[in-house]
């Protein structure tokens, strides 16, 4: 199956950008945020903005989850690191910047961090060397949470312990359809999240908050139909939950990866680079697992850690409030080699994603 | 790495709780499919190593159908 060709269809792609241009308001404009970086990706890789009339804007929301991780949990991590244990951690985590070090400064004063593609490098890396202490830091959404539940649960070995730093989704949705001052008309959910937590946590948004929402995938015809259909939800006045992605999203979503995450984590009010606190939003391990909770095998716990610095406008780029070409120090003093925020860190973070493909921006399907 | 991105590759052989998935242009890749039932031949969908769901294939067609007669038959309204 050629997922790229079929979804990326020019022909289609043009037919559905006229439909959004008979479809788009006069004059009051529209504002759609996707909250998923793989969506940013897509709209600013092919130009999707381009193809939108001047009413129709699309924010990119905290679907980043290298950048919402709190310098809290940074230094937590870069703690336990100076206590002679090895931290194991996806690559895009080395650079976010926590309230003084990052794990890379880190690690360039002798740290051991090493970058794993999976959880599973790093029960395999905890097996090889059993005589040494190795910590995994475990961040991400509902795409991934539910991998560092399957490890959690094939019981790992005694040296490997857990710094646990997922997100889940749906409360920061929340937090965003509440925002008076960013008055958002409708939602793109997020594909993958969606593929694993299924369609009901989001019945909230147009039921409650009168929001159309719409599932989507990641090929450019799949945003541009997710838009095609919130214009023609707020056109019938009609409000609703549409998934346009069932080629991978169940409506019940992926039962077994839920029951794993029950199994392993409980729900917490947990704190947001950019965000603040957010209630609900965060996973923490039961009680059970206490023996392979980092924070208390390593004795760490920060609560407080500086999450911005001088200038970066990061807290308004993650609620797409600001665009990064409105940051002063955007592709001057904070570039992708030499990040300032942690917006430009991840490859889903927005400032990074723009300042990669800023010469495409005129760029359109073709 | 990217964190919430996830891609397509077809599952060639099964282990256990492993298969061997193919990326395209002769990328393959072991991943854990604890999460999915799922069978050679299958796409998966793979996020940092495991598989967290399998793609439908005739859903994927029948979308771009539906589209495409959602697109003509406003056309006709107009
Ligand atoms: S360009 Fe850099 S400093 Fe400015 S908001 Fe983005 S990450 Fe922060």
């Amino acid at each position: 199956m050629d997922e790229k060709r079929l979804f990326r269809n020019p022909d289609l792609a043009k037919r559905i950008a006229e439909k959004i241009s008979k479809l788009a308001p006069r004059d009051e404009p529209v504002k759609i945020c996707h909250v998923c970086g793989t969506h940013e990706w897509t709209i600013t890789h092919f130009g999707i903005r381009n193809m939108l009339p001047p009413t129709v804007e699309v924010i990119a929301g905290p679907g980043c989850p290298v950048c919402i991780v709190p310098a809290s949990e940074i230094d937590e991590a870069v703690k336990i690191a100076e206590k002679d244990v090895t931290i194991t951690c996806f690559g895009d985590m080395l650079r976010v910047p926590g309230s003084a070090m990052s794990l890379l400064d880190a690690k360039a004063k002798g740290a051991d961090v090493r970058i794993i593609y999976s959880a599973g490098d790093a029960v395999k890396m905890a097996k090889k060397s059993r005589d040494r202490e190795l910590v995994f830091f475990a961040i991400g959404f509902e795409t991934t949470a539910p991998s560092t539940a399957v490890e959690m649960l094939s019981s790992p070995p005694r040296n490997l312990s857990f710094l646990v730093s997922h997100r889940v989704i749906p409360p920061a949705m929340k937090l965003l359809a509440e925002m008076k001052d960013l008055s958002l008309n409708g939602f793109i959910a997020p594909g993958h999240v969606s593929t694993v937590i299924g369609l009901e946590p989001y019945e909230v948004f147009p039921q409650e908050y009168g929001l159309p929402t719409v599932v989507a995938g990641f090929e450019p015809l799949d945003v541009l139909f997710g838009v095609y259909t919130i214009l023609k939800q707020i056109n019938e006045g009609k409000p609703r939950l549409e998934n346009e992605y069932s080629r991978v999203v169940r409506r019940e979503g992926n039962v077994k990866a839920q029951k794993l995450m029950k199994q392993v984590f409980s729900v917490a009010d947990g704190k947001w680079r950019g965000l603040g606190t957010i209630a609900f939003s965060k996973l923490v391990l039961r009680e059970e697992f206490t023996a392979y909770d980092a924070r208390v095998k390593h004795e760490v716990r920060i609560a407080e850690g500086v999450d911005s610095h001088p200038g970066c406008m990061c807290h308004l780029i993650i609620v797409g409030k600001s665009k990064p070409n409105e940051c002063p120090l955007f592709l001057k003093a904070c570039r992708p080699e030499k990040p300032v925020g942690a917006c430009m860190v991840g490859t889903e973070g927005t400032c990074r994603i723009w300042a990669k493909t800023i010469n495409r921006q005129s760029r359109v399907i073709e | 790495m990217a964190m919430c991105l996830a891609i397509l590759g077809k599952i060639v052989k099964i282990n256990d709780s492993h298969a061997q998935v193919d990326f395209g242009e002769g990328v393959l890749r072991e991943v854990n499919i604890t999460l999915v039932e799922a069978r050679v031949g299958d796409y998966v969908l793979v996020h940092a190593g495991y598989a967290i769901q399998v793609l439908e294939e005739k859903e994927a067609l029948e979308t771009l159908n539906l589209w495409d007669e959602i697109l003509r038959s406003e056309t006709e309204i107009e």
